[in-house]
C-alpha cells in the first residue's frame, strides 16, 4: 500500500478534491493526491488525461486562462494555494516549471537565467555568481561559458532545456515541475537530463510528467497514473510498473511495453 | 486535361507573374528616374548649396528647401511623440491586458478610425481641435504645426497599434509563461520579456506610422496654416512639402525653375521616406538574432 511507502516521506504537496473545468468540460475529477518531499513522482497516462492540466494547476498557471474553473483544495507546505492571501508571485518562484518544448526567453544566454533573480529581487551583486551555479548544476556550464552573451536561441534543444532547468533552479524553488521536458530532445540529450533529474532530487521535490515509461521507471521513486482525468493509482514507482493494483493500469503499462 | 496543357498553363502563369514582378520594379524605377531628371534640370538652373542653405521659399526668387523641410520634420516628430506611447500603450493593452467584451471593441474600433479619409481629419482639426488649440493657449490662430502633429497622430495610430499590437501578439506564450513561471509578475513580463521580444515589429510599426505621417498632404494643408514663414515652434503657422508640392503643382508654368524645383521636393520626399524604411529594415535585423 502507498500508505506504507508514504509514512517514511513527508508530504509537501496535498491535493484534496480537486475539480478542473475548461468552459463546461471537466478535465481534472476529484483528484487526491499527496507529493512526497525530495523525492521525484512521475505522472503518466495516455494523452489527453490532463497531466498537464493537473501539473500546471500546482503552480496556479491557469490563473492565465480565464475560462478555467477550479474547485477543491491544494495546499503546498500546509498553505492553501487558492487562499486569496496566497501571493501567486511567490508561489511560483517556490514552485518552478520546466515546459515541454525549451522556451528560453529571446536573450543572451547569461541574461536567460539573471532575468529570474532580478525579478525576484536577489541582490545585485551575487547574480553573477548565482548564474554561474546554477549553470554549474545544470551540467551546461562548461558548454556555454565562452558565450554567454550569445543567443540562447542558437543552442541545441538539449542544451536548451538544461538551461530552462539552470533558470528555474537559479531562483531557488522547492518544488520543480517538468512537463515532458524530453519529449523534444534525443536520446543522449534525453540522458543528460535525466541523470540531472537524479542529481537535483537531493535538493528539490519534482513531479515530472512522461509518456515514457521508461524514463517513469528510470528517475522517479513515486508514480501517478492518470486516466481520463482521474487519478487511478498511486504508489511507489516499482510497484506500479511490477504490481499494480487496478486492472486499468496494468493495461496501461503492459501496452506500453509490448 | 491531359499533361501537356497543364504544364502549358503552368508556363503561362509563371511568365504572368514574373511579369507583374518586373512591372513593379519598373514602375518604381520609373518614378525615381522621372523625379531624378527634374530635379537634375533644377540643379542646373539653381546650385544645390543655395537649395539647402537659403531660408526661404518663394518661387519668384528663392528655392530654400529649410523651411518646408523644417515643417515637415517638426509636425512629423510632434506627431511621433503622441503617436508612439499612445499607439504602443493601446497595443499591449489590446493583447495583454483587455478581455472579453472591451477586446472585441477595440480592435474594430481601431481599424474603423484607419477607414476616416484624411479630408475628414483635416476637416476636425479646422472645425475643432484648432479652435482648441487657440482657446487653450491664447492664440489667435490655431492652424498651426501643433494642430497637425496632433491630427497625423491620430492618423499614425492606426497603423502603429495594429502593426505593433501583431508583433506583441505574436510573442508565444510558451515564452510568456516561463517568465510567470519564475515568479514575475504582468508588468515584468511586458517590459521585460514581451515588449524586448516584439521589438522588430514595434519598430517596423513606427517606422510606418512615421511613413504614414511624413506623406501625408491633405490633412497638413488644410489644418496648418501654409505659412511660408520659416518655423519656430509648434505654434507656428507652417507649411510641409507635401503641402507646398499639393498647392504650387496644380498652377506653375510647365518646365519653369518653379516646375522643376517641385520635383527636386517630391526627390527629397522620396529620399527621406526610403531612408525611414530602410533604418526600419536595419534595425529589424539587428535585433532579429535574439529570436
Ligand atoms: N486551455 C485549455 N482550454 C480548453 N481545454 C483544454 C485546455 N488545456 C487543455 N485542455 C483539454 O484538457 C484535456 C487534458 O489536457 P492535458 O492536461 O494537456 O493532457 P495531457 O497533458 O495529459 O496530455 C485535453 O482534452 C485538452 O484538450
Ligand atoms: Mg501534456
Amino acid at each position: 500500500m502507498v500508505q506504507a511507502a508514504l509514512v517514511k516521506t513527508k508530504p509537501v504537496i496535498e491535493i484534496s478534491d480537486l475539480n478542473l473545468y475548461f468552459g463546461e468540460k471537466q478535465v481534472l475529477k476529484n483528484i487526491q493526491l499527496t507529493i512526497p518531499q525530495k523525492m521525484v513522482t512521475a505522472m503518466i497516462g495516455p494523452s489527453g488525461c490532463g497531466k498537464s492540466t493537473l501539473l500546471r494547476t500546482l503552480n496556479r498557471l491557469h490563473d492565465l486562462s480565464p475560462d478555467a474553473r477550479i474547485t477543491g483544495k491544494v495546499t503546498i507546505d500546509g498553505q492553501d494555494i487558492f487562499h486569496k492571501n496566497t501571493l501567486v508571485n511567490k508561489l511560483r518562484k517556490k514552485v518552478g516549471m520546466v515546459f515541454q518544448k525549451p522556451n528560453p526567453f529571446p536573450k543572451s544566454i547569461y541574461d536567460n537565467v539573471a532575468y529570474g533573480l532580478q525579478i525576484n529581487g536577489f541582490p545585485k551583486d551575487k547574480i553573477p555568481q548565482m548564474v554561474e551555479e546554477s549553470l554549474r548544476k545544470s551540467y551546461i556550464f562548461d558548454e556555454v561559458k565562452d558565450k554567454l552573451q550569445e543567443p540562447a536561441t542558437r543552442l541545441s534543444g538539449g542544451q536548451q532545456q538544461r538551461l530552462c532547468i539552470a533558470r528555474t533552479i537559479a531562483v531557488k524553488p522547492e518544488i520543480i515541475l517538468m512537463d515532458e521536458p524530453c519529449s523534444a530532445l534525443d536520446p543522449l540529450s534525453t540522458l543528460k537530463i535525466e541523470e540531472l533529474i537524479l542529481e537535483l532530487k537531493n535538493d528539490y521535490t519534482i513531479v515530472i510528467v512522461t509518456h515514457n515509461m521508461q524514463q517513469a521507471a528510470r528517475v522517479s521513486d513515486f508514480t501517478a497514473f492518470m486516466y481520463l482525468g482521474e487519478l487511478i493509482e498511486f504508489d511507489e514507482t516499482h510497484k506500479i510498473f511490477n504490481n499494480p493494483e487496478k486492472q486499468l493500469t496494468e493495461n496501461y503499462i503492459k501496452g506500453h511495453f509490448g | 486535361m491531359n499533361n501537356r496543357l497543364r504544364v502549358r498553363i503552368d508556363k503561362v502563369f509563371k511568365v504572368v507573374f514574373r511579369i507583374a514582378g518586373f512591372a513593379c520594379i519598373a514602375i518604381l524605377v520609373s518614378i525615381f528616374m522621372m523625379l531624378l531628371y527634374n530635379t537634375v534640370a533644377f540643379f542646373s538652373q539653381i546650385k544645390p548649396l543655395d537649395f539647402i542653405t537659403d531660408t526661404q521659399w518663394n518661387p519668384s526668387r528663392h528655392f530654400g528647401l529649410l523651411p518646408l523641410l523644417a515643417s515637415t520634420l517638426l509636425v512629423t516628430l510632434g506627431a511621433m511623440a503622441i503617436a508612439i506611447p499612445l499607439g504602443i500603450g493601446t497595443a499591449l493593452f489590446i493583447s495583454e491586458y483587455a478581455t472579453g467584451f472591451v477586446k472585441n471593441m477595440l480592435k474594430p474600433a481601431v481599424e474603423m478610425l484607419s477607414a476616416i479619409p484624411s479630408v475628414v481629419i483635416g476637416f476636425l482639426g479646422i472645425v475643432v481641435i484648432s479652435p482648441g488649440i487657440s482657446n487653450l493657449f491664447g492664440l489667435s490662430n490655431g492652424l498651426n504645426a501643433l494642430n497637425g502633429a496632433i491630427l497625423l497622430a491620430i492618423m499614425a495610430l492606426p497603423t502603429i497599434i495594429t502593426v505593433a499590437e501583431d508583433a506583441i501578439h505574436a510573442v508565444p506564450m510558451t515564452v510568456k509563461e516561463a517568465s510567470y513561471g519564475l515568479g514575475a509578475t504582468k508588468w515584468a513580463t511586458v517590459k521585460n520579456i514581451v515588449l524586448p521580444a516584439a521589438y522588430p515589429g514595434i519598430i517596423a510599426a513606427i517606422m510606418l506610422g512615421m511613413g504614414r505621417a511624413i506623406g501625408e498632404t491633405m490633412t497638413v494643408l488644410m489644418a496648418t496654416g501654409n505659412s511660408l514663414a520659416f518655423p519656430t515652434g509648434f505654434f507656428s503657422s507652417i507649411r510641409t512639402i507635401t503641402a507646398t508640392i499639393a498647392i504650387e503643382m496644380g498652377e506653375v508654368p510647365f518646365q519653369t525653375t518653379h516646375y522643376y524645383g517641385l520635383f527636386a521636393l517630391a526627390l527629397i520626399l522620396f529620399l527621406i521616406t526610403m531612408a525611414v524604411n530602410v533604418l526600419a529594415e536595419r534595425m529589424v535585423n539587428r535585433i532579429r538574432k535574439f529570436q
